[in-house]
């Protein structure tokens, strides 16, 4: 371990308050899904992912990550400036005009950090084995990490890319899912069920593994874990259970907060529940 | 008029394969990715010498566009490989966002485009691509005229970095250009010089332009025939030039006359030198089964179509 689990807690603290506090700062965003998966992008890039300090686009022997629903990129951006890839008093600008930091992660405006857009959903399965079957023909044996939304699967291009990387024995393409059961409509068992993703996953020919999204422990071990499972043909999948809005009361397990900013009362009701352990931006 | 002979005919798709296959041979960084029609694309070849090169997708268009994004990073040059319909309207959103909107060095290759695709019908006969393909920002479009064009097209594409649309076709047609030409992606080709008129055409239209050429010198006007293989970026200079010669303009595409070529010349012509035009396109509408000779008449797309287009943009000269 680089870290202990407190030091990832509390890094995940930052980054939680640095979410409320950019979706505040534009009055837009998903603080929902993005709250939720602070815990998974601390473990991501503090504990797991083995990159560079220095931003390359080809990324070569090193891993990569690729955010397939990008609306969560708040979380994202700040894990990547807390990271070292650009100074953190640039989260002020998320969604503003003339931003590196759009309202959806993209290449286009050089963020160091992001190899692809992401938005439109269910693109980023795809885009990850194209990026591990490249590896695969460099002889580079990094790994290629991906997270999707529960809801995003939905979208058929998955199922298609689900297909494919069993079939081509991609064993260094590591997916996890945030499976909080919400989207912007409601419960995902409400508006197009879900039904089992670890039978569906396994029926494609994945290796499916379950973690807790929100204990570090949980999730920390789990993707470790998930990176021994190479070298046996299976892709996998790491279904990890969260709630949206996880760190702050008023906003967990409902779809409300999907895509809602919080007002100046609610920001500070929030603030009082996230330690600022490694400074605001 | 200069005169054009051709010895054999050959498919404009068999030229995409004898290109990627070369350009395969010059840089290892080419790979290729086919959605289920390797036989239709002609990659057989580039499959022999570079099997570990070559994906096979199956039928997932959306994921061959995705994966073929993913694989630019880490410095490898994606050719992807289905119909033209495939290609474009059913993945737009997918080039739109993993592939243009990411700026990567992707190359969409597309056989089996418009009417001359023939029995298989409309649904598989786009006549929509290049104006989808033309809106997307940073994408370039291309959409050669024979053989030897496509191949050198081929080749050019794979030295050229960014986004790239290729369009081909299915159907034999002559060989009329340099077997040894050097391709300049967004460069006019002057096929004939001329005073009367100006003949824009791409793709297999730049043949029946030439037949049109032929027939009109018999008819005492002096046609300039330019083919634009290059339909973004579109070769302004070229088109200006010309124009300001002949005063008058005739468009001609395999393509709805919505959306494609003829429109791009008639947005340069309006803002830079307002002239008359008229457009050889297909009318607002989809195609039909038939042969491809036959589908080409019907709507409108053979030579004498020119011709009568040509003596009608004439009249309209001040």
């Amino acid at each position: 371990m680089k870290h202990t689990i407190k030091e990832l807690e509390d890094i995940a603290s930052q980054i939680r308050r640095d979410i409320v506090r950019m979706v505040h700062g534009c009055q837009s965003g998903h603080p929902g899904g993005s709250l939720g998966c602070a815990d998974f992008f601390t473990a991501l890039y503090f504990e797991v992912l083995n990159h560079k300090k220095e931003f390359s686009m080809d990324g070569v022997g090193e891993d990569l990550f690729f955010l397939s629903n990008g609306h969560i990129s708040p979380v994202w951006y700040s894990t990547l400036a807390h990271a070292g890839y650009f100074d953190k008093s640039e989260l002020a600008t998320f969604r503003k005009l003339n931003s590196r930091l759009q309202g959806h992660p993209t290449t286009h405006e050089h963020l160091p950090g992001i190899r692809i857009a992401s938005g439109s959903l269910g693109q980023g399965m795809s885009v990850a084995i194209g990026a591990a079957l490249t590896k695969r023909l460099n002889g580079d044996n990094s790994y290629v990490f991906t997270l999707h939304g529960d809801g995003e699967l939905q979208e058929g291009q998955n199922w298609e890319a689900a297909m494919f990387a069993p079939f081509h024995e991609m064993d260094r393409l590591i997916c996890s899912v945030d499976y909080n059961g919400q989207q912007i409509d409601g419960p995902t068992k409400k508006v197009l069920s879900l039904d089992s993703l670890q039978a569906k996953f396994e029926a494609f020919g994945w290796h499916v593994i379950n973690t807790d999204g929100n204990d570090m422990q949980s999730i920390v071990e789990g993707l470790h874990y998930a990176k021994t499972l190479t070298g046996k043909g299976k892709p996998i999948l790491n279904l990890m259970s969260t709630q949206m809005g996880a760190g702050v009361d008023y906003m967990m397990g409902s779809h409300k907060w999907h895509g809602t900013a919080p007002n100046d009362e609610q920001l500070a009701l929030a603030l009082a529940q996230l330690p600022e352990t490694l400074g605001d931006y | 008029m200069k005169k054009y002979t051709y010895t054999e005919k050959k498919d404009t798709r068999s030229g995409f394969g004898a290109g990627l296959h070369e350009a395969g041979q010059k840089n290892e960084n080419v790979v290729a990715l086919c959605a289920d029609l390797v036989g239709s694309l002609k990659m057989e070849a580039f499959i022999k010498e570079f099997p570990e090169r070559f994906t096979q997708v199956g039928i997932a268009e959306a994921n061959m566009i995705g994966i073929a994004a993913g694989m630019t990073i880490g410095g490898k040059i994606p050719f992807t490989g289905t119909f033209a319909n495939f290609s474009t309207g059913r993945v737009y959103d997918q080039i739109r966002q993993s592939v243009a909107y990411s700026n990567k060095n992707v190359k969409i290759c597309a056989s089996h485009a418009g009417l001359t695709l023939g029995e298989d019908g409309a649904t598989h006969q786009i006549l929509e691509d290049i104006g989808l393909m033309k809106m997307l920002p940073g994408m370039v479009v291309i959409n050669p005229c024979d053989y030897n064009q496509t191949k050198a097209a081929t080749l050019a594409i794979a030295e050229y970095e960014g986004p790239v649309y290729l369009r081909f076709g299915r159907p034999v047609i002559p060989v009329f250009t340099d077997p040894d030409q050097k391709f300049e992606i967004g460069k006019a080709w002057m096929v004939n010089e001329g005073t009367d008129v100006t003949i824009i055409a791409t793709g297999h239209m730049v043949w029946k332009a030439i037949e049109a050429g032929e027939k009109l010198a018999e008819l005492g006007i002096d046609a300039e025939i330019i083919n634009i293989h290059t339909i973004k970026p579109l070769d302004d200079e070229a088109i200006l030039k010309s124009v300001k010669k002949t005063g008058c303009v005739v468009t001609c595409e395999e393509h709805n006359k919505f959306g494609g070529l003829g429109e791009s010349v008639a947005r340069l012509l309006t803002t830079e030198l307002p002239t008359p035009q008229e457009f050889v396109a297909t009318n607002d509408t989809f195609g039909e089964s038939g042969t491809p000779d036959q589908l080409m008449a019907k709507y409108g797309l053979d030579a004498v179509n020119i011709v009568e287009a040509v003596q009608k943009v004439i009249g309209r000269k001040k």
